[in-house]
């Protein structure tokens, strides 16, 4: 029995299907994340598990119970809103207590239960100050303490860290991950950032135009994309595509080498010309065009800066480049995976 | 401590979430509000509209039908016909000249000075004060016999003390003054109006406009003015509304007087129907108001809606 | 430079001046409300003063009339009484009506809203007559009841449509964490909603009180009794012995009846304007 769980899932605003027949399973304990760019219905999605949207036609189940029609507060899941939702006229421990409070949870109870949950956030010497009080990442641990107090079924997360400044991003990422892992409740993690997804997902269901595309753990998203949105999606910089008789074929910017680096295993070759390069400091990222295919297309290619010569990435000049086989994706005239490795 | 999460025992009692449901909540909130608007509002209306075309006095009260011969009955009497031009020329007039007053002033309000706070709390008063108590204050400005603006005119040797006019008591005059107190109470709205949409003018689109050689009454006319049209609109609507069917300025003042110079539809409403007691015919004058306000409701509606930006 | 020094005052002095003028233009009447309401009759009654200031020492004479001589007190009790019940009446309807309008009905609730709005513009002048007849049917001519019954048709509307703005202004996210967090939607109207818009629901309280405050053709219409008149229409038409206006008493109501409006309006202005034209401005 899984903690979510939801069969064909559609949901249309007047004629537009803003989720158009997702079904997904969620264990218990899964840290999953739903990726897509904005507008693919991923927040849709999570609000229609949550109950703040009733979805048109399709199933929801939540611990193995059926949960269509049960309004939010009867469904066992508590969720974070991007914006946090802190109630501003409550202090922080009032706003923890709050979904205590309205389950008619003895008072000895609620204490105990806020006293854990800020223990474990950290945010014990909060508890008496009002939300415009603290800052941004103290906010998200109240919210966060909020959500967990009532130990729900699954826990929703609506991107969480998009109002952070970027230095705090990587360390809240930290911090909410191994959280995840002490607590153990499942979560559901909806994000458009797939650095976000890739370093804190167990699984990633990856979702746009309203269905999923894919869904697997980061490595198989990675490196066995089941199309061209995910190949292209995931991935800084992003996949090469390039079309050709009946279809495309696609290979990594990190794949993509001077022939003379790869020993050895099978490779496909083609001749390379750099037409600019930037220092990353620990990569280099190089833009250039491969011959025989179309001249206006970009080809990147990432090189670690420290093993190339300077002579392999002089703009103007050809050079032999090469993708080992293993490396090299096909794709069907639809985008689909032809063959998978 | 253990801190491994448990699924959540459901509440033991599977209640009907009525009060969950958007919809059944949704129109239970709302219904108190219509019953009494329909109730109070849209019944009224439909009687009026009734007793437009019955012989209902209260005298006589009788729902007989009589179609619209107290339409017909109306139209033929002279005096009805200079209420209607009468209350045309109220509504204009005071329209205009509060306009004209608004737009100036918010231009003046526009620009911090020493004591600006001040000045704009007591300009706003004419709006703000009770209609009836600040045409009172007027009516006693108009004193025939009193009046300060009369001994002003007098004092500066424009006038002397046998032409002192009778503001109220000159059926020209007493138009005048009706309108003067009508605008008066109504500019400092279209001056709330005016402020309201400059401000709203984002100020990018003013720098780009200065940078491109506009001066100032160029960016007045051909950039501020048809940017804050839509809001001007509707301050105009809610004006001509309440403008033409007005009767307590007229009431107050003139009384629809000298000789039913000021007599305004609502104030003939008023007589006929109320003072007199003849309803049928009152409720037939008060209808009048309803094509004009009607077409300048829709009319107004479609401009701005046309010039939504 | 010269010219330009000389093309700087004159611009600074019409500026003082278009000031001045409407300055002068709005509080005129005021200031001769205020300065009427002090002086003796034989000063008032006199053309040969000067009217702009005091030739007798001022006096409280008015005043002292109007509160012992006349219904005044009976009238701002009566105004006060109407008030915080028109008030009541308008809350207990207008706050439901527009959280359901904000929140609970979507598109269709647009309509309604503006619909409901719309009802706000039906003219008085038109309504009386067959009100009068509702108010005879339910006996209570004459009576300042009537008024109660009778104000809320336009302040519902009104505040509806300005405590849907409001609404409208909070951010979901908290009636939606409160869901969630295990309020009903009705809890979370009454739990969130309602305490965070308290700002919103004042103005409307007092914007409420000065539109009863100020009402003037229903007043008129359905009461005649001295004694059951509120203050607006008392000052204006009861202050009359036979042909004979008691000036310095109607300033002096005027003016009492005035100030309170005046402060409110002050205070609240900016909400005001914000809430009125916070839709049409985008």
């Amino acid at each position: 029995m899984a903690a979510v769980s939801t069969r064909d899932i559609i949901k249309k605003f007047g004629e537009v299907p803003a989720v158009n027949g997702i079904s997904l399973t969620v264990p218990h304990g899964e840290f999953m994340v739903l990726l897509g760019p904005s507008g693919c219905g991923k927040t849709t999605f999570l609000r229609i598990i949550c109950g703040l949207e009733r979805q048109t036609s399709g199933d929801l189940l939540i611990g193995g119970d059926i949960v269509n029609d049960i309004p939010p507060r009867a469904r066992g899941v508590a969720m974070m809103f991007q914006s946090y939702g802190l109630y501003p006229h409550f202090t922080v421990r009032h706003n923890i207590a709050f979904p205590l409070k309205t389950q008619g949870i003895p008072r000895t109870e609620i204490n105990k239960k806020v006293e854990w949950a800020s223990q474990l956030l950290g945010i014990g010497h909060l508890l008496d100050r009002r939300p415009r009080q603290l800052s941004g990442g103290e906010r998200q641990r109240v919210a966060l303490a909020r959500a967990l107090v009532r130990e729900p079924t699954a826990l929703l997360l609506e991107e969480p860290l998009s109002n952070l400044d970027a230095k705090l991003r990587a360390s809240a990422r930290q911090e909410i991950k191994q959280f995840q892992q002490r607590v153990g409740v499942t979560t559901i993690y909806v994000t458009h950032d797939q650095v976000e997804a890739m370093g804190m997902g167990d699984r990633i269901a990856v979702i746009d135009g309203g269905r999923v595309r894919q869904v697997g753990k980061p490595t198989e998203i990675y490196d066995d994309p089941a199309d061209r949105f995910v190949a292209t999606f995931v991935g800084t910089p992003p996949m090469n595509i390039v079309a050709k008789n009946d279809g495309y074929f696609g290979f990594r910017p990190e794949n993509f080498l001077p022939k003379d680096m790869i020993n050895g295993e099978a490779c496909t070759e083609f001749n390379f010309r750099v037409d600019r390069s930037e220092y990353l400091g620990s990569e280099r990222i190089v833009y250039g065009v491969i011959e025989g295919f179309d001249p206006k297309q970009v080809i990147t290619a990432k090189l670690p800066p420290a093993h190339v010569a300077d002579e392999w990435i002089r703009p103007g000049e050809w050079h032999p480049f090469a993708v080992r086989n293993s490396a090299l994706r096909q794709f069907d005239n639809d985008g689909k995976r032809a063959s998978r490795h | 401590m253990a801190v491994i999460a448990e699924p959540i025992v459901k509440p033991a009692s599977r209640f009907r979430f009525i009060l969950d449901r958007r919809d059944m909540l949704g129109s239970i909130f709302v219904a108190p509000a219509i019953l009494y608007v329909l109730l109070l509002v849209g019944v009224p209306l439909l009687m009026a509209v009734y007793y437009s075309v019955s012989a209902y006095t209260i005298y006589n009260p009788t729902w007989q039908f009589v179609g619209l011969s107290n339409f017909v009955d109306i139209l033929e009497n002279p005096v009805f016909r200079e209420t209607l031009y009468n209350t045309f020329i109220f509504t204009f007039g005071s329209q205009i000249l509060g306009l004209i007053l608004g737009k100036f002033g918010a231009l003046v309000l526009l620009r911090p000075f020493p004591g600006r706070k001040f000045v704009r709390a007591l300009v706003i008063l004419p709006w703000a004060v009770p209609i009836a108590l600040a045409t009172v204050a007027w009516q006693w400005m108009f004193d025939s016999l009193y009046s300060v603006i009369n001994w002003t005119l007098i004092a500066l040797h424009v006038i002397d003390r046998s032409q002192a006019p009778n503001w109220l008591g000159n059926p020209d005059l007493a138009m005048l003054s009706v309108i003067v107190v009508n605008a008066w109470r109504f500019f400092p709205f279209a001056i709330v109006i005016f402020l309201a949409g400059i401000t709203a003018v984002p100020q990018d689109v003013l720098d780009a406009a200065t940078v491109d050689g506009a001066g100032f009454w160029r960016r007045n006319y051909q950039i501020i003015m048809p940017m804050i049209l839509p809001i001007v609109a509707i301050g105009l609507i809610f004006g001509i509304v309440f403008t033409f069917t007005d009767l307590s300025i007229v009431f107050l003042m003139t009384n629809g007087g000298p000789v039913g110079a000021t007599s305004v539809l609502g104030f003939q409403g008023f007589q006929t129907g109320i003072v007199s007691g003849d309803v049928s015919h009152g409720a037939a004058i008060s209808l009048f108001m309803l094509p004009v306000l009607l077409i300048v409701v829709v009319a107004m509606l479609r401009f701005i809606r046309r010039r939504e930006i | 430079m010269q010219r330009s020094g000389l093309v700087g005052v004159l611009r600074e002095t019409s500026f003082y001046g278009a000031v001045t003028f409407f300055f002068v233009l709005a509080a005129f009447p005021f200031y001769w409300m205020v300065i009427t309401s002090f002086k003796e009759n034989s000063d008032l009654y006199n053309v040969t003063n000067i009217p702009f200031w005091f030739n007798d020492p001022p006096t409280l004479e008015h005043f002292r009339y109007l509160f012992e001589k006349t219904l005044f007190t009976t009238w701002l009790l009566n105004s006060l009484i109407i008030g915080l019940c028109v008030t009541a009446i308008t809350l207990v309807t207008a706050l439901p009506a527009a959280y359901s309008l904000a929140r609970l009905t979507g598109r269709n609730g647009e309509a309604l809203g503006i619909g409901i709005f719309l009802t706000y513009l039906v003219p008085p002048t038109l309504l009386f007559l067959p009100l009068s007849r509702v108010v005879a049917g339910l006996e209570l001519q004459n009576s300042m009841w009537s008024l109660v019954l009778v104000y809320p048709t336009f302040t519902i509307p009104f505040c509806t449509w300005l405590l849907m703005g409001f609404f409208k202004a909070l951010p979901p996210e908290i009636e939606e964490a409160a869901v969630v967090d295990g309020c009903s939607l009705f809890g979370a109207f009454i739990k969130m909603a309602i305490p965070l818009s308290l700002p919103g629901i004042l103005t409307v309280v007092i914007f409420t009180f000065t539109l009863t405050l100020q009402e003037f053709v229903y007043a008129l219409t359905f009461v005649s009794a001295s004694d059951q008149k509120p203050i607006t229409l008392g000052v204006a038409t009861d202050l009359i012995r036979g042909d004979i206006f008691y000036w310095g008493e109607i300033m002096a109501g005027a003016l009492i009846a005035s100030v309170p409006v005046a402060i409110a309006y002050n205070l609240f202005l900016d909400r005001f304007i914000s809430g009125i034209t916070g839709g049409a401005v985008k």
